[in-house]
């Protein structure tokens, strides 16, 4: 694992000469049917960013095969041209891990977008990338089934993209993350070589490569097939909203559910600039005096959701809630999940642009965290607003910018890279379940030092040793770490500072 | 720090280190060569949070003293790691990623691995994952290294997410053939029902109940059978868990790792059945070729527990997949100083 292995990476906005790409797209076009290859400037501006549409580049052409097969000429043709290749889903990622590069093919997953197989009884669905997070759940819904994994974009996110990213949602802390619900998934690498990872078994001999290929964010292989686990659907599912005059009070209220030895379905948390913004356009019900309030969810059977909701109510009350609400119908649970579920929309309608952060840390350290971000929205004059996956430790900090007022953006972009240092700093993670795509590559050298960013290498090499897979993305070379390091070194927070930066 | 040392001397000597620590489970894997090195004397719990769900103890820490900890608090090990014999450790218990009965429900030892660091060749620590439930910084070395057999390097420290014990635990016996009990289980998966562990012997299926108290009243009324006492209950599932039950005594022993809706594998002996129908052991005396020609017609893969045998212990791995082992092996363990062959011979 020498640190002097790791790939030699052409710039992601390299743009290629007029004859290597006309080159390429008669190469793709001769290999693909009419209308599976897009080239046009207009055809591929559609494509120039995932959901996080501050980063942008134009693609060198977008692919849209429509089989198994046709995905295995693209990856071996663009293997034997030397071009890069950015697999594409539903391109609502968060962090630009679809974001294309200049001297590259998108290799859209769109079309492949059939479900394959719904076995009820094994409980599990064999689907293709494309097919979208909710389509599976809607498929299993006649066997009483559904897929758990629930991202805020389930509607339209891909399964594949959830496999690329290991996507969480708001039921994780019970239910597990993508990695915990997939049994099985099928993909080529680089050199067109079909592999199998995981299977219908629960185990199987060597390595857990299918624990490593998920949330590999599009560097280890392209996807062609996945098996989910599909789980029986509660009978029955409640939410208790509680609201605290002081956000520390709900993190600790968070805590207490937590040691009584409760495993809520669902632990959220908004504070009072998050509620402020929700409750106009969505008309939750939330208390908006609250300085936060809790959506703590129990679901399971009847007898067992009375039980934990009694035991739930118990806990926020003597963690000194001030008013506490029991849902009393489906449609009320509903309505109280609905201003947490548009919590970004509503961030996008009282600011002309917001920034999303995914940081994660020990849920102890909420309150610590939440009392910085009060301090950083002065230091950098901006508003955030707060929601958190509470349970798991997981903040979605929203800071709010206009992009139109010059100095804005790189004033947000700042505030959230040190929200991100501070979560490593009290021992959480820089990206909780959005990813690190090309937006977090710089926070990847304040989390890892260059020993580990060079077992990343290698296990990237493994898989692709010729680096032609979402290149650029994920995990930053050396040069690019000692760039950041010298723009940030004087805030003296970098975790290794005895280790040479070069 | 001594085992650093013995690292960078096995290294520079090129001696491969056959890594160990309880030597509870040396009969699992392929057996290698090498010289034994200890590590159960690098122990200790090092952070225990009970609200944060997470431990984060040393390599060397017995499970007994991470269960009482645990249990103090009233939590436990979601995945029952099994302790065949001895008081196995914990980078061990990650190491052969092995998992008891509860799997089918909570999850195996590699859903729980939420950290790890790595003494690496060279000596140096690298640290992936951390002590959070969500983490997707860099790629999940944390997990592939769980399951991973020691060939990368010494698991020094872990952090592993804990579970609240179940309020109400309850075992029904009920009297079926296996192909009925593999039909039921997983019949019975499909519904809300906190079903633990489902096994099935001699006749018999076995059926776990864990949860809230009413909630286990309440599947107790849909599932049916005898109620099986509980020190009665607790002695068969810890048979079970720990391989202590009469079929490991064997001599010859297969574990089959086979889709949990797999009809019976037609082998001359009726297996101990686990998992939900998703893990049978076979005692017996049988061909390698029957076994893991069966295994893979129903799906999935055959691993001999006990017993010799002309080929490798665990289901050979098909060639892309163990070049992608070779690679991995190649730049960790540059030169195959760490357990080499123990988990894929020649690596």
């Amino acid at each position: 694992m020498q640190t002097s292995d790791e790939p030699i990476q052409s710039n992601l906005a390299d743009v290629p000469s007029p004859e290597r790409k006309s080159a390429v797209v008669t190469a793709l076009r001769h290999a693909l049917p009419d209308g599976c290859v897009l080239s046009s400037e207009a055809q591929l501006r559609p494509y120039e960013c995932d959901g996080l549409t501050a980063f942008r580049q134009m693609p060198l052409a977008v692919v849209l095969p429509e089989s198994e097969q046709q995905v295995r000429e693209i990856i071996s043709l663009c293997h034997r041209l030397d071009v890069p290749v950015v697999a594409r889903g539903s391109g609502t990622g968060l962090s630009g891990g679809a974001m294309p590069h200049a001297a590259g093919v998108v290799l859209s997953l769109a079309r492949l977008n059939r479900i394959l197989e719904v076995d009820p009884l094994a409980r599990t669905a064999r689907v293709q990338p494309g097919v979208r997070n909710l389509q599976v759940s809607e498929a299993a819904a006649a066997y009483g089934l559904y897929y758990a994994p629930d991202p805020s974009s389930q509607i339209a996110c891909s399964i594949g993209g959830n496999v690329a990213e290991n996507s969480g949602g708001v039921h994780c802390l019970k239910y597990g993350l993508t990695v915990h619900n997939i049994m099985r998934i099928r993909g080529f690498t680089i050199d067109g070589e079909l592999l199998e990872l995981g299977s219908a078994a629960l185990d199987g001999p060597g390595l857990d490569l299918l624990a490593v290929a998920i949330g590999s964010e599009g560097l280890l292989l392209v996807v062609t097939e996945v098996t989910v686990k599909l789980v029986p659907r509660p009978a029955l599912a409640q939410l208790v909203m509680a609201s605290f005059d002081d956000v520390v009070k709900a993190g600790n209220a968070v805590a207490a559910i937590i040691a009584a030895g409760i495993i809520p379905a669902g632990l959220e948390m908004m504070d009072r600039k998050a509620t402020a913004a929700v409750e106009p356009f969505v008309q939750a019900g939330y208390d908006l005096d609250a300085e936060a309030i809790l959506l703590a969810e129990a679901d399971g059977t009847p007898e067992e959701v009375a039980a934990q909701i009694d035991e739930i109510e118990r806990v926020v009350r003597a963690a000194g809630a001030t008013a506490i609400t029991v849902s009393s119908s489906e449609a009320e649970r509903l309505r109280f999940w609905s201003g947490r579920k548009n919590a970004f929309p509503a961030a996008g309608r009282i600011s002309p642009d917001y920034y999303c952060m995914d940081g994660t840390i020990p849920r102890k350290n909420l309150g610590r965290m939440l009392k910085a971000i009060e301090t950083m929205e002065e230091a950098y004059a901006l508003r955030c607003m707060n929601v958190f996956h509470a349970g798991d430790g997981n903040l979605h900090p929203l800071i709010l910018f206009d992009a139109n007022v010059p100095g804005e953006w790189e004033r947000a972009d700042r505030f959230g890279a040190e929200i991100l240092e501070l979560c490593v700093q009290l021992g959480g993670t820089i990206t909780g379940e959005h990813g690190v795509g090309i937006e977090k590559i710089n926070s990847m050298c304040v989390q890892f030092s260059p020993r580990e960013r060079a077992a990343f290498f290698a296990v990237k090499r493994a898989f692709d040793p010729v680096g032609l897979l979402n290149p650029g993305k994920a995990i930053p070379t050396l040069s690019r770490c000692a760039e950041y390091g010298k723009m940030h070194v004087h805030r003296g927070v970098l975790p290794h500072p005895d280790i040479p930066r070069f | 720090m001594k085992l650093r040392e013995r690292v960078l001397v096995a290294g520079s000597q090129r001696t491969p280190l056959q890594l160990h620590g309880a030597r509870t489970k040396e009969f699992y894997g392929e057996s290698i060569s090498g010289q034994p090195l200890d590590v159960s004397g690098y122990r200790g719990i090092i952070d225990y949070e009970p609200s944060e769900l997470v431990i984060t103890a040393r390599c060397g820490t017995p499970l007994s003293e991470i269960e009482t900890a645990l249990a103090e608090r009233g939590q436990f090990l979601g995945f029952e790691p099994p302790r065949p014999g001895g008081d196995p450790t914990l980078g061990g218990i990650i190491a052969t990623g092995l998992s008891g009965p509860r799997r089918m429900q909570a999850g195996a030892a590699r859903d729980f691995v939420l950290g790890a660091h790595l003494m690496a060749a060279d000596g140096e620590v690298l640290r992936f994952g951390g002590q959070v439930m969500k983490n997707v910084a860099g790629f999940d070395v944390a997990r592939l290294l769980c399951g991973s057999m020691g060939i990368f390097g010494i698991l020094t420290e872990l952090s592993i997410k804990v579970l609240p014990k179940p309020r109400a635990e309850e075992t029904l016996r009920l009297e079926m053939p296996a192909p009925e009990a593999v039909q039921t289980f997983n019949r019975w998966g499909g519904q809300p029902l906190p079903i633990s562990a489902a096994a099935w012997h001699e006749g018999a299926a076995w059926v776990r109940l864990s949860g809230a108290e009413p909630a286990v009243r309440a599947a107790q009324a849909v599932v049916g059978g005898d109620r099986v006492f509980p020190a009665l209950a607790r002695k068969w599932w810890d048979a079970v868990r720990h391989y202590t039950h009469p079929v490991f005594a064997n001599e010859s022993v297969w574990r089959v790792s086979v889709p949990s809706t797999a009809a019976p594998l037609k082998l001359p002996f009726e297996p101990l059945i686990d998992w939900g129908g998703a893990l049978r052991w076979y005692a017996g005396d049988m061909s390698d070729f029957d076994v893991r020609g069966l295994a893979l017609a129903a799906g999935g893969t055959a691993l001999r527990w006990h017993g010799a045998g002309s080929e490798s212990r665990f289901h050979p791995l098909p060639r892309a997949i163990l070049e992608i082992h070779r690679r991995l092996k190649r730049s960790f363990d540059p030169d195959g100083i760490f357990n080499p062959g123990r988990l894929v011979a020649g690596l």
